[in-house]
């Protein structure tokens, strides 16, 4: 079988404008979650703020603008379907050129850099980057990719920790009520509060971060972790903490549980925070070139 | 809620009219800066090309393209304060500066300067770069353009805001209320979840 069937440039083309839609496109069920928490913040304050905030999408979707200047570190999850045509190594190389692309071509503000020497070469991706994480499903013939532009008010406020089994579930219910109420105003709520439980220090803070990833009113389809998943969001919105830190009833839109099991010795938790501004977009590739975008 | 607008710059008077829950608006100018700026300004003793007095400034590295000798805008948000706190009282004190405006506040030192020197934080709701673009008519003048995008940027704004006084001329401070309500709030929290009366977070 032949490996790629399409025009080379195909993934590159796709990334980049995945960099620039998620942007720019808010995805409905993020918005239609800000419009619910209008309607249910108490706060005067926090109505002002949700208002603003749903004027902001207004603006950015009329007018065409990027809703946030944090375009962040760009973070795609890929999914390989096992009936498409891969090339892995140029998928890699191409989701890196798009990114570039997409910062230089818009142009927009480059937020990577060296961690030592701080040179920006304003491409958004260098030495590690863009982050890609690899999935494969044997029953897709496409190729499914997720982009996050992941903004630093919010990332900065993420944790991790690895707790004793003798400390149990409760250590990790409040490790991510404490988290939350730490982080105040910084990460820009409400936004999504995703929480990785299990698998290893690396593996959980990648579960956090698939599970910012999924749509606001979406629940673990494991039931257990689907009720712990509601238990925490009524838990974060009872601290009062609000929209952007200044007092309300929201303070999250949702809390969202990605999990693996784990070792028999560790009970890790992981914290990652995402703001109001829950930024994706998604295009599935088929091999004979066709592409569909979503969220 | 009512919103006032105000003029810019700002006297003293203005700012002692501000309490801690308003809500304004800015029309006028307001100067752009953050880190890099500020440790130009202050750690590396470089005096401040242009008078700042009664100003207000915007914490935000803004994305612009230099078409002949303007500067358009691309996208203007602002940035999470805290990381410029040290530099406030100093911005305070030697140049006069009425009010910062940001996200997520500053801290105690800088609630004692604004007491001291009349002036107010106003809180910007963070993520809404696209209106606050919007609301930015203009660039009339970047100081320091080898520090793009940390220079000075010198912007017309219209109706900039909501703006909500979150730290104001007399000592009080909105989000340490909120930081005690929540840590009030705590203990019951844990309750419900059905976690043990450990104590409570440093």
């Amino acid at each position: 079988m032949a490996k790629i069937i399409f025009n080379n440039h195909l993934v590159e083309d796709v990334a980049e404008e995945l960099y620039i839609r998620a942007l720019k496109i808010l995805p409905p069920d993020v918005k239609a979650a800000l419009e619910r928490a209008r309607q249910r913040e108490t706060s005067e304050l926090g109505r002002t703020i949700l208002e603003t905030i749903l004027k902001n999408i207004e603006v950015s979707e009329t007018q065409s603008m990027i809703i946030c200047q944090d375009t962040g570190l760009p973070v795609f999850i890929v999914t390989v379907g096992g009936r498409f045509p891969v090339d892995g190594a140029m998928i890699k190389k191409s989701l890196a050129q798009g990114a570039k692309r997409a910062t230089m071509e818009y142009p927009f503000r480059g937020s990577s850099l060296h961690p030592i020497t701080r040179e920006n070469p304003q491409t958004s991706i260098g030495e590690g980057l863009p982050v890609i994480y690899w999935d494969f499903d044997g029953d897709a013939d496409y190729l499914d990719i997720l982009m996050i532009p992941k903004g630093s008010g919010s990332e900065n406020m993420s944790a991790m920790k690895m707790f004793t089994p003798a400390e149990g579930l409760s250590a990790v219910k409040k490790f991510v009520v404490d988290t939350v109420a730490a982080s105040g105003g910084n990460p820009c709520p409400p936004g999504i509060i995703g929480v990785g439980m299990g698998g290893s220090a690396d593996w959980v803070g990648v579960l956090a971060k698939k599970a910012i990833t999924r749509p606001v009113g979406s629940r673990n389809p494991d039931p257990m972790f689907a009720q712990l998943e509601n238990e925490l969001e009524e838990a974060v919105n009872a601290l009062g903490s609000g929209p952007m830190g200044l007092g309300g009833a929201i303070t999250t839109l949702a809390v969202h549980i990605e999990w693996a099991y784990t070792h028999i010795t560790q009970n890790p938790v992981a914290v990652n925070t995402q703001c109001w501004a829950a930024r994706r977009a998604r295009a599935k590739i088929w091999a004979n070139g066709k592409v569909e975008y979503g969220f | 809620m009512s919103q006032r607008n105000l003029s810019s710059p700002f006297d003293e008077t203005t700012i002692r009219s501000l309490h801690v829950g308003d809500i304004v608006t800015i029309t006028g100018r307001v100067f752009g800066m953050r880190d890099k700026t500020l440790i130009h300004m202050f750690d590396e003793r470089h005096k401040s090309p242009v008078d700042l007095k009664g100003y207000p400034i915007l914490h935000t590295a803004p994305s612009l393209k230099k078409v002949g000798r303007r500067w358009e805008k691309i996208i203007i948000g602002t940035t999470t304060s805290t990381r410029m706190n040290r530099f406030t009282p100093l911005l305070l004190e030697q140049y006069g500066v009425r009010a910062i405006i940001g996200k997520s506040g500053l801290y105690q030192d800088s609630l004692d300067a604004m007491k001291r020197f009349s002036a107010c934080y106003l809180a910007i709701v963070g993520g809404a770069a696209a209106l606050e673009t919007v609301q930015i008519e203009d660039v009339e003048k970047v100081y320091w353009p080898e520090l793009h995008p940390e220079a000075i940027y010198q912007f017309r704004v219209k109706e900039l805001g909501p703006l909500i006084v979150a730290m104001d001329s007399y000592g009080r401070s909105l989000y340490d209320e909120v930081r005690l309500s929540v840590r009030r709030q705590l203990p019951c929290v844990y309750q419900k979840l059905g976690i043990a009366n450990e104590s409570l977070p440093g």
